[in-house]
């Protein structure tokens, strides 16, 4: 059994126990969002002792040599000195609502101006923290920052999800929030501009792929760019004026709209996002896909794509869940909420 | 001197070039494929390339005890002989797939039975 030493006081770790979940048990409130080793809001110094590896190896190599690591994933193996990071590690940079939109009946857009640049790939997440409580969440960027867009994320609204409902319904533009990021590589990789793009998105999944397309088309890219969007009913998508615009606009964009639980209306597609595009592309042999949305979706694809002939290293996914007491995904109840 | 069994086949870019392969064979084997239900895929992806690295003949940190312990859960939903010579028999077929003259892939294979009595609990 190893012991976890935190301002002072020794904390037995139970076998099988996390750092996290150790030092929550013995009363010690740590920082969390996606308690899945992905959002890194959790993250940890290793005054003494070694780390798990697991733990580690989604840092960058200066946060590893430095024995920062995740709390939510280590298991430790020895004893541990732990303390929290200092703020430089991971900055937090304040963000002004300049915009807040409406959608469609359950998702806003929100504009955010960061007050010192923050550079960021289209696609990649960032956290958002509200002041009063610290409660985190992480949303995908749909804004290109090369063109000095402010920061673009799309919230749809879970009952009983706290950040969701808050910003929906108690944010408005002039407040100021804050935000601490990127993090994640679902995003446009440049190099090989002929290639085919496949892209995959359920409900608001669409925001990372937004920005990855028109990251792609800003880029030159020359392969075909194939953009599925997914939900059950037509009120669930949103962007579609804009996303046939670009289509009419790009010879190498197509756009197809899928509805999978009700008739659907003319220049829609009938079916799962993902079911109508795996029967339309066939072979999947040296395509790039990307996907994002319910988790579900994301880890059947996956599997179906790379059955399909995508090379694992090629598809890239938004690491999410989508949480909050409705979307139960997992034995976790308090995972993540995003995209 | 003589090249390594792992050398001859290529080294770690051959273990790459091989698992996307390998893996796509095991989850499209109905005999086997139950076993890969609702697992992670890249998670997956990193351990087929562990065990394609051991049959290359390569650096691993190979150990029966892990191989029990990480085996255990699927031995006790019936994983068996017939299922471990599946996955030897798909790891014949990539290699085969990847025009590796017979002689190596023979060699890749005994290092793979190597591992049965650990894999199957015995």
């Amino acid at each position: 059994m190893s012991i976890i030493t935190f301002q002072g006081v020794n904390h037995q770790c139970r076998s099988n126990e996390t750092v996290m979940e150790c030092l929550e048990r013995h009363g010690v409130s740590v920082p969390s969002s996606c308690r899945s080793g992905i959002c890194q809001t959790c993250l940890m110094r290793a005054v003494s002792g070694q780390p798990s590896r697991d733990s580690q190896k989604e840092l960058k190599s200066s946060l590893q040599k430095r024995n920062y690591f995740l709390s939510c994933v280590c298991k430790p193996t020895s004893d541990l000195t732990v303390a929290v990071p200092n703020s430089e590690v991971l900055p937090r940079v304040p963000v002004t609502v300049i915009q807040k939109q409406e959608m469609n009946s359950n998702v806003i857009r929100l504009r955010l101006r960061p007050e010192q640049p923050l550079e960021y790939r289209a696609g990649q997440f960032i956290n958002l923290y509200r002041h009063d409580d610290n409660l985190v969440r992480s949303y995908s960027a749909a804004s290109l920052p090369q063109y000095n867009e402010p920061i673009e994320i799309h919230v749809r609204h879970l009952e009983n999800g706290k950040m969701s409902t808050w910003l929906h319904q108690r944010v408005f533009p002039g407040d100021r929030l804050t935000i601490e990021g990127p993090h994640g590589d679902c995003f446009y990789h440049r190099g090989s501009s002929d290639q085919p793009l496949l892209l995959i998105g359920t409900g608001c999944g669409l925001a990372p792929l937004y920005g990855i397309v028109r990251d792609a088309l800003d880029h030159g890219h020359s392969g075909p760019i194939c953009l599925f969007h997914g939900s059950s009913t037509h009120d669930g998508l949103y962007l579609i004026d804009e996303l046939r615009h670009l289509a009419e606009h790009y010879a190498n964009f197509f756009y197809t709209p899928c509805i999978s639980s009700e008739p659907v209306r003319k220049g829609f597609a009938a079916g799962r996002a993902e079911q109508v595009a795996l029967d339309t592309m066939k072979s999947l042999k040296g395509v790039r896909l990307y996907l994002c949305g319910h988790p579900d979706m994301v880890r059947e694809t996956k599997r179906k794509a790379f059955l399909a002939g995508a090379s694992l290293k090629e598809i890239f996914a938004d690491p999410f869940v989508i949480n909050s007491g409705v979307i139960s995904t997992s034995n976790k109840e308090h995972k993540v909420i995003a995209v | 001197m003589d090249k390594t069994l792992y050398e001859k086949l290529g080294g770690e870019k051959a273990v790459d070039a091989a698992v996307d392969i390998f893996y796509r064979k095991v989850l499209n084997d109905d005999r086997i494929n139950k076993f890969f239900d609702g697992v992670d895929m890249d998670k997956q992806a990193a351990k087929q390339k562990a065990f394609l690295t051991l049959a290359f003949g390569g650096p691993n940190n190979y150990s029966g005890k892990d191989m029990r312990k990480g085996h255990a859960a699927l031995v006790s939903k019936g994983l068996n002989d017939t299922h471990f010579d599946a996955v030897v028999e798909n790891l014949g077929a990539t290699l085969k797939e990847l025009n590796v003259p017979d002689e190596l892939i023979a060699q890749a294979a005994k290092i793979a039975e190597s591992t049965r009595n650990d894999v199957l609990g015995r």
